[in-house]
């Protein structure tokens, strides 16, 4: 199959582990930001491939592990309102909130839940449920955000007057950022996001070679991208030459997708959010803006306070923050495998396909 | 008086059941068994060990590309049967019907029925029907058992898995999952994935004539496709398995079809499919045997069986990685069967 064969030929592979071994005789360790990656990563075993002196760590970057259980709460909250038909992507429906899940809440209550594929879905079923409120879940980081951004846009043209989005959605370079500055995990080089990329380009990204002098390479997803990012970050710690450098050149352009950017910053502001396990991050969210404040669930519903904002204390013994923050791995975790696991998550690094306990729990013995 | 959809009187027992079964059921399905109509269906059998099974049919859409509810419950029970070796004979079929069916579409059902039943040399010899109201079943769910004749000296099981024993796949996976999420609402695929539901006791018993006994286990990968089959096998033998990627068939369009969506065709269900651990020494011969047959022409030996890590199912990769393929959890595509 193109684009994919290509990138999974075994002999380039192991010429790319062979000269990555080679260079790697000290210590280096690599966050792999995103959630795709930490699942390529295993799924294609590429960790037993490499030295052991080649740390790969995972990183904040799956969308629905990161959502605070505040915000799931208050997805509970909505779906329980009175004609509201609440529509969100699937992982999200498993995920724990401070009390209970999207999934439980449709079993136990009734409550109307739908899993759509595209936010079109939901538009069509606003369109179809004239007397119904029809909530989205915004979910997702730069890659998805301008698909909600051009649904409202498109929801307002057509005059919809009974769908609304609750945007949970999240940036990614304020969250490197807020890991860089918190100085707990030592990171020698990131291999960044493709997808995310595909939109924002290279740019946001040179703060972190330039004030942390850090390398960061834009990855591609098959095994070939993941092992060609790895040598160019051991290459450039070799060297110290230290830049954003774009592996991923098939998607990715230098400046991103300026039209996917326009139509974001034109419904979406960012404002500060809560990060699950992590906390408060500046910049790190984006708020519908005030000419589209119509379709705000968090304005256009009446909500009472929530408790504790913070979400810093999520069940006693999960170490999902840490995890997300690259300080522990999954088998850190007194509750992996032992009442934590994929058919019962306890943390939101459980539920998602990119989460890194799932990879961890699907992949390795 | 004629009707176009199952109304619940069609299954009160009266006059209107009465119709149906004659007019629909028995024009469709007939034989000389069951348009006797008695309470059981009675016949002769063989000396020997039977095998007996029974599974229900709740798939939606009632129709998809390359089958019907119909086919799948005649193919899948006739291959349950044969995964034990057993030459299968005989069908019951129930039929829990929802009040306003198209009869056409029920008529449609059956004649599937009977065509898959015709291609596997079986008959359908006794039945029921139930209609329900409105919203209490969706359309049809269909319970169907089977029997089936176990050749003298045939053993099939996996407790007779030994290491060193062939792992072979009898083709392409994923193609049954795919076209049914295919024709699910709001995916918007065009629909060039064809189920690959079919019956196998024909493939089965050229095996069987083949190998016999050096075929030592065999199953279906229906629901949580070649990755539960496999690991099901693991545990029950208790000991490894080894397969490879580059070995294992999977159509193009379903390759890039869970690549859009996220699943691994490990884990998707087929329905026209059969994994069978042979003895090493026969597994070129089950091989070259299964590819002469039309539903083993894709078939491979993809991997074997090791001593360890005992129970676990391990997958090298393209690359030459190895990783660990688990059980499914959870389910991703429900009423997929």
């Amino acid at each position: 199959m193109r684009y994919i064969d290509e990138f999974c030929d075994p002999g380039l592979a192991k010429r790319l582990v062979e000269s990555i071994n080679r260079l790697s005789d000290k210590e280096i360790v690599l966050m792999e930001v995103c959630g795709t990656h930490t699942m390529a990563i295993f799924k294609h075993g590429i960790k037993k491939l490499l030295a052991p002196s080649i740390r790969l760590v995972s990183g904040p970057g799956c969308p629905v592990c990161v959502t605070a259980a505040q915000d799931i709460d208050v997805a509970r909250w909505i779906s329980r309102q009175k004609d509201v038909i609440f529509t969100t992507f699937g992982d999200m429906i498993r995920v724990p909130g401070g009390a209970s899940s999207l999934e439980r809440q449709k079993g136990q209550e009734g409550a109307d839940i739908r899993v759509v594929y595209s936010i079109l879905d939901a538009l069509d079923i606003a369109r179809n449920n004239p007397t119904k409120r029809v909530v989205f879940f915004g979910i997702g980081f730069e890659t998805t955000a301008p698909s909600i951004a051009s649904g409202i846009q498109l929801a307002s043209k057509q005059g919809l007057d009974n769908f609304f989005v609750y945007s949970c959605h999240k940036l990614i370079p304020p969250a490197m950022k807020a890991l860089l500055e918190s100085g707990e995990v030592k990171i020698d080089g990131f291999i960044c996001p493709g997808h995310v990329s595909t939109i924002i380009g290279a740019k946001p990204y040179e703060f972190i070679a330039e004030q942390y002098h850090i390398p960061c390479v834009i990855t591609g997803f098959e095994p070939l991208d993941i092992l060609q990012a790895i040598l160019m970050l051991v290459k450039a710690r070799e060297s110290g030459q230290v830049g954003v450098e774009i592996q991923y050149t098939r998607a990715v352009k230098h400046e991103g997708n300026v039209v996917a950017q326009r139509i974001l910053a034109e419904v979406f502001e960012p404002i500060d959010a809560v990060w699950r396990g992590i906390g408060v991050i500046p910049d790190s969210g984006l708020k519908i803006r005030q000419e589209y404040s119509r379709f705000d669930a968090l304005l256009q519903f009446e909500m009472p306070e929530m408790s504790d904002k913070s979400d810093l204390s999520n069940l006693s013994d999960c170490i999902c923050g840490l995890i997300l923050r690259g300080i522990a791995i999954p088998t850190d975790c007194p509750l992996f495998k032992t009442v934590c696991n994929t058919e019962n998550p306890v943390g939101a690094c459980m539920v998602s396909l990119e989460g890194t306990c799932a990879a961890y729990y699907k992949y390795s013995p | 008086m004629q009707f176009d959809r199952i109304l619940l009187s069609h299954g009160s027992g009266g006059r209107l059941s009465q119709q149906l079964i004659h007019d629909v059921f028995l024009k469709e399905l007939g034989n000389e068994i069951l348009d006797e109509l008695n309470d059981s269906a009675v016949f002769n059998v063989a000396e020997g060990k039977l095998a007996y099974t029974t599974d229900a049919y709740v798939v939606s859409p009632i129709f998809f590309p390359g089958g019907d509810i119909g086919r799948l419950s005649a193919c899948g029970t006739v291959n349950d049967l044969s995964m034990s070796g057993a030459k299968p004979f005989y069908l019951s079929a129930s039929f829990i019907i929802e009040e306003g069916l198209s009869i056409n579409d029920l008529k449609t059902i059956l004649m599937s029925m009977k065509q898959a039943a015709d291609e596997a040399r079986v008959k359908i010899v006794c039945g029921d029907t139930k209609v329900v109201g409105r919203g209490m079943a969706d359309k049809v769910f269909i319970t169907t058992s089977g029997i089936g004749l176990i050749p003298d000296g045939i053993d099939i099981s996996p407790r007779r898995i030994r290491p060193g024993d062939s792992v072979i796949l009898s083709g392409t996976i994923g193609d049954h999952g795919i076209a049914i999420l295919s024709q699910r609402e709001g995916l918007g695929f065009s629909s060039d994935f064809i189920s690959d539901v079919a019956p196998l006791n024909h493939l089965v018993a050229s095996m069987l004539d083949e190998v016999g006994n050096d075929i030592h286990a065999m199953r279906d990968p229906t629901r949580g496709g070649l990755a539960t089959t496999l690991n099901e096998f693991a545990q029950v033998a208790n000991l490894g398995m080894r397969i490879y990627e580059d070995k294992i068939p999977v159509q193009d369009n379903i390759r890039g079809a869970c690549e859009l969506l996220g699943f691994d065709p490990l884990y998707i269900a087929n329905e026209g499919k059969l994994v069978a651990i042979v003895e090493n020494v026969a597994g070129d011969r089950v091989l070259a045997c299964m590819k002469r047959h039309p539903l083993g022409i894709n078939a491979e030996i993809i991997g074997e069986v090791v001593e360890k890590p005992e129970g676990m199912v391990s997958l090298v990769t393209r690359i030459g990685g190895t990783r660990v393929i688990d059980m499914m959890v959870g389910d991703q595509l429900p009423r997929i069967c």
